[in-house]
């Protein structure tokens, strides 16, 4: 396929629903709840560690309005992941809906479901329990100390898929790889660097927590409506967790108030579900916002070793890649994460002599899960700031440096083989890649020939300019799987049916707009419905950047059938044979000649008229590359070298992914990861007592950045085309976030010499480090 | 329950609720089917209930439904509908400013009530009333662009 000149895709269209929710219709799952539905509200654990002795609902359930109260004495214990990953999983079975030990503080001890939020508080306060409390891991490096507490001491915890998984040493997975040797490019290297990082813990921060609610209808199914990226995979993991067949659920995936992959996890719908079939009564569960923070999921903290060699003439030796990550209480998505860690950021640049080793902890924190960049954002901080401090040691700029090195379109890498999503990787070559202009474009506008060392500014405010490049992938090759259903109506409109998962996105716009591309009609013809396990068909749903180039295959593959059929008919109609006819705006009609027949009338044709069918089709597709997008980042600070406090100036972000089928989406993608990314670098951080509670579960405590602190952003997307993508497009969702941390963090090295390896850049870190000549001793923080 | 009768006037019409002392506005509001007013954190730190009461942008979550009482409330159902949707409504969907669109609510209205007070708002001005709303999607460029659209001094109709 060849680059063309579109009609709906690439064009300035508006997102569809976006009016509908501009004017605050009905569309979340809040939105719906019914007036009958009885509230749920759940018992957290007040110890990181401790094994329940005793526990009496008697109380609880006597009260009045108290309709069931669910804890481990009275639910099946069913071991699971609360990953939304595809089966089997790669994450290990180490969950229970509830348990008698509890793993960290806010752990499920006991829900109620009452007629008011008021009674269900009242009667968790009536609930007696008593602990035996132990001793807690609140650091990645005690996780592993011979004689550490094992936090999975249960029987039951495995791993489904063959990967290393030593629960009794508190390792929730593990990964290694080599390429090439790596100690024999270290000795090969003029300059060498070995420095650790450390990722601090972050929170997706949806402006809509986590909410749910289940019903069970008149034929005993139980109907779920929540806020999730993977309706499919929460279908198949609430039956496994209810020991129920799938056929006895259906989840239904409304708008939901976003999502940035912790919704990629079954946080809720367990036990609404156990709640509805227990009580046979709607029920809804809403997390408060603290508990989104200490309960829902986290962004893995990760301690990270980076070693790299490099020849003065810029050739990379050696890169060494060790990381430790911190899975929390569960190890959900652990593995994944860190080998994405590895499997996005080491093909970035060419080297013969590569290693990585993934190590995943349990400690008794709050659990990571699924955080846009996906491990990337991890490593790209390490990796990033490294290439600074090569290049700085070598004495070179360090723009040329990762010009001169980065992957190219035609390049392979031999990471791409060595590491896959928990399994061996799939072999591809990048058929795409325009970094050299985004590096390019990005360095022009932030002024990068301005840029001066460190060592010759002077004064109170110091400016400095840094930058990083990235790269991410689209979709799971040879794992994920999406399908799309389309069929058309009388007023040749189509019903556009799939699995997809629009989390706000603007998923259901770009994939609609495939579809009228496809067809040769417009956006407003396209009716669609995603995301209804009854009703439309499977996808894995809304995670590893996969929706638009994975999805959009599957969407553009049933519309091209459905385009066959429509031209059929239309040669039926007219009298000649389908090669003589194409399509011009929802019309069929001849290349030569006169004659032609508008879609409402072969619709009507093909339901009323003869040979009568139901014009539509479905589709599947898996893919079998998993193209990068690219980006270079560049950002501009100013640090008060009085305070430490750092203000971001400008920030470019010039991003190559593919065709961007709905522009303003895509920029709005790359804006919202970057202003996420930029406050995660500066302010977001979890504080915890010495007892593992998290001190500042609240948008007071945890600032997240608002209008006013929205520095200049430019975004610019660099097109290129990726021939095996739909329309030319790859993935644009995750890479954004990836790219703060190091860029600011060498921003903030070219203003003042202080070099930061431990997030967030707080001003007491940058002044402390100002005071000790640029650097301060490394530690692992939270 | 100890409930008590409050009216005031929601949307333009003068209407009388049976409240709980202790029940907060947003939880009236939704449970009497306003459900376009978002609850994120119920701690008034998030800006997606935020309503208009009296010409001013207020977190209806951290505003007792009594508090109402008498007063002039206008909520996100007031302010348009398909057929005739408030400015800011068209300018946040035409410039790519609705993602997930959950905190749209709550910034079309303290953005409306900056407007009816200042139809000249400048840039400073939007910064200083948007501080208290959180958007975890657009990153907030394309919602500054919205907003800016619908000044008069900033590049909107007079």
């Amino acid at each position: 396929m060849s680059k063309r000149d579109f009609k709906v895709v690439n064009q300035p269209l508006r997102k569809i629903d976006a009016m509908t929710l501009a004017l605050g219709k009905p569309s979340y799952v809040g939105d719906f709840k019914p007036d009958d539905a009885l509230i749920i509200k759940m018992l957290g654990s007040p110890h990181a560690h401790a094994r329940i002795t005793s526990i009496d609902i008697s109380e609880a359930e006597k009260m009045p309005g108290v309709h069931c109260v669910l804890y481990y004495g009275n639910v099946p214990r069913i071991v699971h992941t609360t990953a939304g990953q595809g089966y089997p999983e790669p994450s290990p079975y180490d969950t229970f809906m509830f348990d008698s030990k509890m793993r960290f503080v806010g752990d499920r001890v006991a829900a109620v479901a009452a007629e008011t939020e008021k009674i269900a508080e009242a009667a968790l306060k009536a609930i007696k329990v008593e602990y035996e409390v132990l001793q807690p891991v609140l650091r990645i490096q005690d996780a592993m100390k011979e004689g550490a507490p094992i936090i999975h001491d249960e029987p039951e915890a495995r791993a489904v898929i063959p990967v290393p998984y030593e629960p009794k040493k508190n390792m929730a997975a593990h990964v290694d790889m080599e390429i090439g040797d790596l100690e024999k490019g270290m000795a090969e290297a003029d300059e060498t660097i070995d420095f650790q990082f450390y990722n601090h813990y972050g929170q997706h921060c949806p402006v809509e927590p986590h909410v749910s609610m289940a019903w069970v209808d008149r034929e005993d199914r139980i109907i779920i409506t929540t806020s999730t990226q993977v309706p499919f995979h929460c279908r198949r993991i609430v039956a496994q967790t209810l020991d129920i067949p799938v056929r006895r659920v259906r989840v239904i995936k409304p708008r939901i108030g976003g999502g940035f992959g912790v919704k990629q996890e079954i946080v809720l719908e367990d036990v609404v579900a156990m709640m509805a079939l227990r009580t046979k009564r709607p029920v809804y569960w809403e997390y408060t916002r603290a508990e989104e923070f200490i309960s829902s999921r986290t962004r893995h903290p990760m301690l990270m070793r980076l070693r790299m060699g490099a020849k003065r003439d810029g050739t990379i030796t050696a890169i060494g890649l060790d990381c430790h990550s911190n899975t929390g209480w569960n190890g959900s998505q652990g593995l994944t994460v860190v080998c994405n860690s590895g499997s996005k950021m080491l093909p970035l640049y060419r080297c013969g002599n590569i290693h990585f080793e993934g190590t995943v902890v349990y400690t008794n924190l709050p659990a990571g899960g699924a955080y846009r960049g996906y491990g990337a954002t991890q490593a790209a901080f390490a990796f990033e700031s490294a290439m600074d401090e090569m290049a700085e040691k070598i004495g070179m700029d360090p723009l040329k440096f990762r010009a001169m090195n980065h992957i190219k379109s035609g390049d392979t890498s031999p990471v791409f083989r060595a590491l896959g999503e928990g399994r061996e990787g799939v072999d591809q070559a990048i058929t795409s890649c325009e970094l050299a202009r985004c590096i390019k474009a990005g360095a022009r506008e932030i002024g990068w020939k301005r840029r001066k060392p460190h060592t010759t500014k002077k004064g109170r405010y110091r400016r400095g300019i840094g930058m990083a490049c990235l790269m991410q992938g689209s979709a799971i090759p040879e794992i994920d799987m999406g399908a799309a259903t389309l069929k058309m109506n009388e007023d040749g409109s189509f019903n556009l049916l799939m699995g997809a998962t629009d989390l706000g996105t603007g998923s259901d716009t770009v994939l609609a707009q495939i579809a009228a591309e496809q067809l040769g009609t417009t956006l407003d013809q396209i009716i669609v419905y995603s995301s209804d396990t009854d009703m439309t068909p499977f996808d894995v749903g809304a995670y590893a950047s996969s929706t638009t180039y994975l999805s959009g295959q599957a969407v553009q593959n049933v519309a091209l059938k459905v385009r066959k059929q429509i031209l059929k008919v239309g040669a039926d109609m007219l009298d000649c044979k389908p090669a003589e006819l194409t399509i011009e705006d929802a019309k069929v009609v001849r290349k030569k000649g006169e004659g032609q027949v508008t879609f409402s009338e072969i619709a009507l044709y093909s339901m009323y008229s003869a040979n009568q069918f139901q014009i539509g089709d479905i589709s599947s597709k898996i893919v079998h590359h998993s193209p990068p997008p690219f980006a270079a980042h560049f950002a501009e600070v100013e640090v008060d070298t009085l305070t430490g406090a750092v203000r971001v100036i400008k920030y470019v972000a010039a991003a190559d992914c593919g065709t961007p089928i709905h522009p303003k989406l895509a920029e709005g993608q790359v804006e919202g990861a970057v202003m996420n990314g930029i406050c995660y670098a500066l302010t977001e951080e979890y504080l915890f007592n010495d007892k593992g509670r998290m001190l500042n579960p609240n948008f007071g405590d945890y600032k997240l950045y608002t209008l006013s602190d929205l520095p200049e952003m430019k975004t610019i997307l660099v097109p290129s085309y990726e021939k095996t993508g739909p329309y030319g497009a790859k993935s644009i969702a995750e890479i954004g976030i990836n790219g703060p941390l190091p860029a600011i963090a060498n921003a903030i090295h070219n203003a003042c010499g202080v070099r930061l390896r431990t997030g967030p850049f707080t001003p007491e870190k940058i002044w402390r480090s100002l005071q000790a000549g640029g650097e301060i001793p490394f530690e692992e923080g939270h | 329950m100890n409930m008590k009768t409050i009216t005031f006037t929601l949307n333009r019409k003068e209407q009388s609720f049976d409240i709980e002392p202790d029940e907060t506005l947003i939880d009236l509001l939704r449970r009497t089917g306003h459900t376009g007013t978002k609850l994120g954190c119920d701690t008034g730190m998030c800006g997606s209930c935020a309503v208009i009461v009296d010409g001013r942008a207020i977190n209806a979550c951290i505003l007792f439904a009594f508090q109402a009482n008498g007063r002039t409330v206008e909520t996100i159902e007031g302010v348009g509908d398909f057929d005739s949707p408030h400015p800011l409504q068209t300018a946040m969907a035409d410039a790519g400013a609705v993602q997930c669109g959950f905190c749209t609510p709550g910034i079309v209205m303290t953005a409306k009530a900056l407007l009816d007070e200042k139809p000249d708002a400048s840039e400073e001005d939007f910064k200083l009333h948007l501080d208290g709303n959180l958007c975890r999607c657009t990153g907030y460029v394309k919602i500054k662009e919205a907003l800016l659209s619908c000044s008069s001094a900033t590049g909107g109709e007079s």
